[in-house]
């Protein structure tokens, strides 16, 4: 059943614009398609220079994250069906980070805030001497389950006020990463990490605005991982 | 124009899991670089999902002999034998490593690897599905990609994101480096380089209904083609049975591996009837194939062109007791909504959000779906690239992953041994190519190193046609997907491979909106159809002269598969006419002879 929708999308070429500006496109789409197929049809038929980032197209790589009517989200996940499509839907690239161009902004800080928080694991004990895997129950695992599904779109950073207002607050998705470690059994660095979350751009900037947790595509409990990271801080304890 | 010139001993080309885990080793050794054109977290290692196969045997006994004679047997003898033992003992101490460097697998009550079973993995002995396939819920590649990224960025490895290499440079035989684009200003980087390993994953984008990322073009296939030199078994493209109706999107093996069943519009679990043994846990070639018969004859869901995949309780329960299944203690084999969701919290994410189904109440509409490149640029263990059929070595170009062909896959690849062959020759691949870069020399560079990429991407900026390079694009997976898919016959191959030839005529006529330099995907695009048009042209050409049905390459006019014959690898030239050249290789067979494959 084909519709008629229209997308209002915040244009913006360096090589030409001194100011970014809305177009509008029409295109007919299926109320089961994809905000990134809609997208995908401007540019194969409407507009070839339109520019956006999309790789997997069903929310496992990370890389079309943008403001749907001010909301943070997949394109590849937003399906038109859960959209009024009666009215104009606005797209526009997240916040926070430099625009490139049309929907892509630069990540360099976002992943560079990633890097700081030491998101590898770290455990230099000898390995079992038979040579098999550190052991680890069930419910140890299960303790940093949620952390783990983290795709690094940067929708919950790009959501966060207090990043806007400061690019070197480390953000929520790189405290989401340093949780994953800290709270995982078989990791020897927590202490290290929890110093450089206890810092001047760590977790204490959090104003618990919730808007990470909203804006995650992933559904993590973004704001409870950040309230067990500074629990742990404040307590010196990881339980 | 400038052109910006780098050094490296090795230089790297993708950033999934085996570039990752090239790069890991590659860079103890030697100066390394990764150049990728997605960020190394969006690479598509990152969508795989049931898990990678070692037999830990840490549920139940399991021997890596038995995991080599599935891989061979899985393969239709196609892979080569010495390889394929190779990878499989190799695999738990690959597994280790993994699990070494913090990977978060499931574990089991005594805080071991928890494993679960997956098509055609048995226990050699019973003829059962054994318990080979470890796993992280069913996001697995997820966790895989995520940790070889992380350990890279633990360990300093140096990264280009989001540069294109669009050519690779060759000086006296042998690689000397690779041209990129760097797709945020548009400048062209010439990186310098004593050996160069191609990591660019696959091209299931040449097909219609596909599980492939955009960014799966077929890059260094292409690539390796426009420099001369062959590609293997590109014949040999895997369909997974069980891609979500219309989108493609993969439900993992993972659902039948805990107990679904596919299920046909009469309600019927027709696996029973195509593979006696292990049902539902045939090799992909073989349920994919059952699948297209249930829908040609009539049995699709309400007549269309869908089955059930059904993971409800009550039938995985129903099923379950009907098979004799038990769990490890020899209770009988029972799962709550809850097991379910636990084991498979990202399937039931993909059908409710796609679908609007959830898989713990409704079955799932599931279509066979363009997966996975079994073919691709012949190495030998050591990765090296080869160059012919006496199987002589390109110095300084190795191989590594999907792009790669060493075989371990054969004529159809076993769901888990993926995720496998990524980290087993992604590590060979790194090793063997800073051993090399040690006692190499830098080839001098020559002036125009970067003038073929150059001219490429001009053809396409200048280029004043009419003709579109999406529908160009549409034109050529509807035709793949009909006629160089799951069936395939002489007639429509034929047509195919004229139609491909067409759309090549036609896209030396296209146009494009953007010709700025900055991020300018439209034109990046049009350079990823022309390596899709190449492996789709390559492709056709070499199953078209297969007359016989093996693994994934199944025809209508040669049903059997012709051992006198065809138990050989393709190896297919592009010559500089354009004619395409077909020639020979055996298949290494060490232990197992080849013999008639029932499931």
């Amino acid at each position: 059943m084909l519709e008629k929708v229209t997308l209002k999308i915040l244009r913006y070429n360096p090589e030409k614009d001194a100011q970014p500006h809305y177009e509008r496109y029409t295109v007919e789409a299926e109320p089961t398609d994809r905000i990134l197929d809609v997208l995908e049809k401007i540019k194969a038929y409407q507009d070839g220079t339109l520019t956006f980032r999309r790789s997997c197209a069903h929310g496992i790589c990370g890389s079309c994250a943008m403001r749907i009517n001010g909301r943070n989200r997949l394109a590849c996940k937003t399906l038109l069906k859960t959209l009024d499509t009666s009215k104009e839907i606005t797209v526009e690239p997240i916040l926070g980070l430099p625009r490139v161009k049309d929907l892509i902004v630069d990540m360099t800080t976002f992943f560079d805030n990633y890097k700081k928080v030491m998101p590898y694991f770290i455990n230099d004990e000898p390995l079992p001497e038979d040579g098999r895997e550190r052991l680890q129950s069930p419910e140890e695992r299960a303790r940093f389950d949620d952390t783990t599904k983290c795709i690094l779109c940067g929708a919950c950073t790009t959501a966060c006020p207090t990043f806007w207002a400061d690019n070197s607050y480390v953000g929520p998705s790189a405290i989401v990463n340093a949780h994953r470690f800290i709270f995982d059994s078989r990791d020897r660095a927590a202490a290290e990490r929890l110093k450089i979350l206890a810092g001047d751009s760590g977790v204490f900037r959090c104003r618990t605005a919730f808007n990470c947790t909203e804006a995650c595509p992933r559904e993590i409990k973004i704001t409870k991982a950040i309230a067990e990271v500074k629990r742990a801080i404040i307590t010196g304890r990881l339980d | 124009m400038s052109i910006k010139t780098h050094q490296y001993e090795v230089v790297i080309v993708g950033a999934g899991g085996a570039g990752l885990m090239a790069a890991l080793y590659a860079s103890k050794k030697a100066s390394t670089a990764v150049i990728s054109k997605l960020y190394p977290s969006r690479s598509h290692t990152g969508a795989a999902q049931g898990g990678i196969s070692a037999a830990l045997g840490n549920i139940e006994e399991d021997r890596p002999e038995w995991h080599t004679y599935d891989t061979v047997k899985g393969s239709d003898y196609l892979g080569d034998q010495d390889a394929i033992e190779f990878m499989c003992f190799k695999a738990p101490e690959l597994v280790y490593e993994l699990e070494h460097m913090g990977l978060p697998f499931d574990r089991t009550p005594e805080g071991r690897i928890l494993q679960r079973p997956f098509g055609g993995h048995t226990n050699n002995i019973t003829g059962k599905p054994v318990r080979r396939a470890c796993h992280a819920a069913d996001r697995t590649g997820h966790m895989i990609l995520q940790t070889l990224y992380q350990q890279c960025i633990k360990n300093n490895v140096t990264f280009f994101d989001e540069f294109q290499v669009l050519d690779i440079i060759m000086v006296n035989g042998k690689a000397a480096g690779v041209v990129a684009i760097e797709i945020a200003t548009g400048d062209i980087h010439v990186f310098h380089a004593k050996a160069v390993i191609l990591a660019t994953g696959g091209w299931g984008r040449v097909w219609e209904i596909t599980s492939n990322a955009y960014a799966y073009t077929g890059d260094a296939p292409a690539m390796i083609l426009r420099k001369g030199l062959p590609v293997e078994d590109m014949e040999f493209f895997q369909f997974h049975p069980t891609g979500i109706y219309k989108l493609g999107i993969l439900i993992t093996e993972g659902v039948r591996g805990e107990g679904g069943v596919l299920i046909n519009d009469k309600g019927e679990r027709f696996m029973e009837r195509y593979a006696p043994h292990v049902k539902d846990l045939a090799s992909r070639d073989v349920v994919s194939r059952a699948m297209y018969i249930e829908m040609k004859e009539g049995r699709g869901i309400n007549g269309q062109r869908y089955l059930y995949l059904d993971v409800r309780p009550e039938t995985v329960n129903k099923y379950a007791k009907i098979d004799g299944r038990t769990n490890p203690d020899g209770t009988p084999y029972q799962v709550t909504a809850e097991d379910i969701l636990r084991k498979l919290p990202d399937i039931i994410d993909f059908c409710k959000t796609y679908l609007g189904v959830d898989p713990v109440k409704e079955p799932m509409p599931v279509q066979p779906t363009a997966h996975y490149a079994m073919g691709g640029i012949p190495t030998n263990m050591k990765t090296e690239v080869l160059s012919d059929e006496k199987n002589t070595v390109v110095p300084g170009l190795y191989a590594a992953g999907e792009n790669a062909c060493v075989s371990v896959h054969g004529a159809n690849r076993l769901g888990t041994n993926s995720l496998l062959d990524l980290v087993v020759f992604g590590k060979e691949a790194g090793i063997h190519a800073a051993e090399y870069a040690a006692g190499a020399q830098f080839e001098p560079l020559p002036d125009d190193a970067a003038d073929y990429a150059r001219s490429q991407l001009d053809a396409i900026l200048n280029s004043k046609g009419n003709e579109r390079v999406a529908d160009i694009a549409n034109e050529m997976k509807h035709e793949m997907m009909d006629k160089v898919g799951v069936f395939r016959t002489e007639e429509g191959m034929q047509e195919a491979l004229n139609k491909i030839r067409e759309l090549k005529e036609r896209f030396k006529h296209i146009h494009i909106d953007d010709h700025g330099k900055v991020f300018n995907t439209d034109l990046l695009t049009a350079w990823e159809l022309s390596n899709l048009l190449d492996v789709a042209e390559i492709t056709t050409a070499s199953a078209l002269a297969r007359k016989e049905s093996r693994g994934a390459h199944s025809r209508d006019d040669y049903p059997k598969r012709d051992d006198q014959n065809w138990l050989k690898h393709t190896l297919a030239w592009r010559r500089e006419n354009g004619e395409i050249e077909l020639r020979y290789k055996p298949v290494v067979i060490t232990k197992y002879q080849p013999k008639e494959r029932v499931y």
